[in-house]
């Protein structure tokens, strides 16, 4: 099917994108790598969109280090998350999630931003981001914005986002000495999206466990996590089951997906040496 | 509409090393304007949703959708298209190898394939298989199996590499000479 849509134009800086949103009048949507929208464009699920292209906002782009955060502009592709230094070593999660989002083509022009923004519970990123206890940092016309990863996704592409506003980065806690990451997902096709997936921080000691293709969202399993910081990975396991809330879809049932989010884990605490 | 979107977008770009001006729809995919507009139906549409790689190009040097990029999100960009790669001969090793191992049957997939093959077998050293499976994992094949394509594009990267390695040790031996008449 060929995409149906209102008009588009192109923001060369966010106070522009901002005041392109507000002459969209409601019908405005911002348009990143497209990897999401115009598949979405494509299948009818969306129509009559003014676009705003803000891909050519050079100051959303990159990895640049504030204090103690890492802060990854919205615009940074999923080939730079995948190869960027400053990202392996202070966010090494992301660096690892990168390359089992979609495949090469799409990691070419796919952001960060427009992958947190659109939200689907089965993507990496947002799981990360809720393991890394990350910050989403907002623009809007009434300044800026921050909101904790975890109080960012609400639901079903579902997010804390207003409408007249614009995912500009996300701030990531730069990893400490000691600290282990580790994602593990089962997919039926590599770069396919997940049939179930987990992303892991153990930072002093204490474990963070985001899950995803679990639920309406990214999910904070803490039934899992106290569980694996006592070093008890059955308990975690049996816990996990109760922490995520997977439905049944073609791809496989919420019975299915529920196992594997088990197996994952007792991979993981392999990986991490837990037990 | 308001005044600052457009329903038409004025563009220039360069398609497989010439210089183009189009005026297309603002929602007008790239793959169309190839196939449609300029006649180059070399590139393939299968899903149209970004699953099956039939319509991967070339886009200043990285692989892209065709089916997933609008046109207007190219101004100033660099295509490049089968029929462009072919006639310039940046791939015909790979084109003769997917010939030699029986690696297309109807064709369908492989302008997809070689446009995804191609980082690849640019790249330093020679992949394992299992590495050439993984970049390949978003071009789908619904004839051959897949084993030839690897086959194909593992003799490329072992010929390339080969050819490398001969071109840097001679570099070293005129370097080394060098080296030695200044001493
Ligand atoms: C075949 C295929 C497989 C895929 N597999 C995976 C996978 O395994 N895992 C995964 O995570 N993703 C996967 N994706 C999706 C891919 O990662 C997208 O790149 C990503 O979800 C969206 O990023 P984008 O930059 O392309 O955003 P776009 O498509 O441009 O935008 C997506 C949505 O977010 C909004 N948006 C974009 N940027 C911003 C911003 N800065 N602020 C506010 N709103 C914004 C847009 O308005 C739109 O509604 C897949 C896609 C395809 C086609
Ligand atoms: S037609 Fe573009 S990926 Fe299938
Ligand atoms: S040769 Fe027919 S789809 Fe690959």
């Amino acid at each position: 099917m060929k995409a149906s849509i209102g008009g588009y134009t192109r923001a060369e800086t966010v106070s522009h994108a901002l005041s392109l949103l507000a002459e969209a009048n409601g019908a405005g949507r911002l348009l990143a790598g497209g990897q999401s929208l115009i598949a979405a464009l494509n299948l009818g699920t969306t129509s009559g969109d003014m676009l705003i292209d803000i891909a050519g906002i050079g100051a959303l782009r990159g990895a640049r280090i504030d204090g103690n955060r890492l802060i990854i502009g919205a615009l940074t592709r999923h080939a730079d998350i995948a190869s960027d230094p400053l990202i392996a070593e202070h966010a090494p999660l992301l660096a690892k999630a990168a390359p089992l989002v979609a495949h090469d083509a799409i990691r070419n022009r796919g952001t960060i931003g427009g992958s947190l923004a659109y939200a689907d519970p089965a993507a990496e990123y947002p799981a990360c981001a809720i393991a890394l206890d990350a910050t989403i940092i907002l623009e809007g016309p009434n300044g800026t914005r921050q909101v904790a990863a975890q109080d960012f996704f609400l639901g079903l592409f579902e997010t804390a986002r207003a409408d007249d506003e614009i995912l500009a980065a996300i701030a990531v806690p730069m990893a400490a000495d000691g600290e282990r990451h580790v994602i593990r997902e089962a997919a039926r096709r590599s770069g396919d999206y997940a049939l179930a997936g987990l992303a892991v921080v153990r930072r002093d000691g204490r474990h963070r466990i985001g899950a995803f293709a679990l639920g309406d969202r990214p999910l904070l399993c803490e039934g899992a996590m106290a569980a694996l910081d006592g070093g008890d990975i059955d308990g975690a396991v049996a816990a996990l089951a109760t922490d995520v809330d997977p439905t049944s879809d073609t791809q496989a049932s919420a019975a299915y997906r529920r196992h594997l989010a088990g197996v994952l884990l007792r991979r993981i605490a392999i990986d991490l040496g837990v037990g | 509409m308001t005044d600052s979107f457009q329903s038409r977008i004025d563009l220039e770009m360069t398609i497989n090393g010439e210089a183009v001006e189009l005026t297309v729809p603002a929602g007008r995919h790239l793959i169309d304007v190839l196939r449609h507009d300029l006649g180059l139906t070399g590139s393939h549409v299968g899903c149209e949703h970004g699953v099956c790689g039939a319509c991967t190009i070339l886009v200043d040097d990285s692989t892209v959708r065709g089916c997933l990029t609008l046109a207007a999100q190219l101004q100033g960009c660099e295509v490049w298209t089968i029929e462009g790669l072919t006639e310039k001969g940046v791939i015909a090793d790979l084109q003769k190898a997917f010939v030699e191992r029986n690696a297309l049957q109807c064709g369908y997939c492989t302008p997809g394939m070689l446009a995804s093959a191609k980082a690849l077998v640019e790249a330093e050293g020679v992949p394992s298989r299992e590495t050439i499976r993984e970049h390949m994992s978003g071009n789908y094949c619904r004839c051959t199996g897949y084993e030839a394509i690897v086959d194909a594009i593992e003799t490329v990267a072992r010929q390339r590499a080969d050819e490398t390695g001969a071109r840097s040790r001679a570099g070293e031996t005129v370097a080394k000479a060098r080296a030695g008449a200044r001493s």
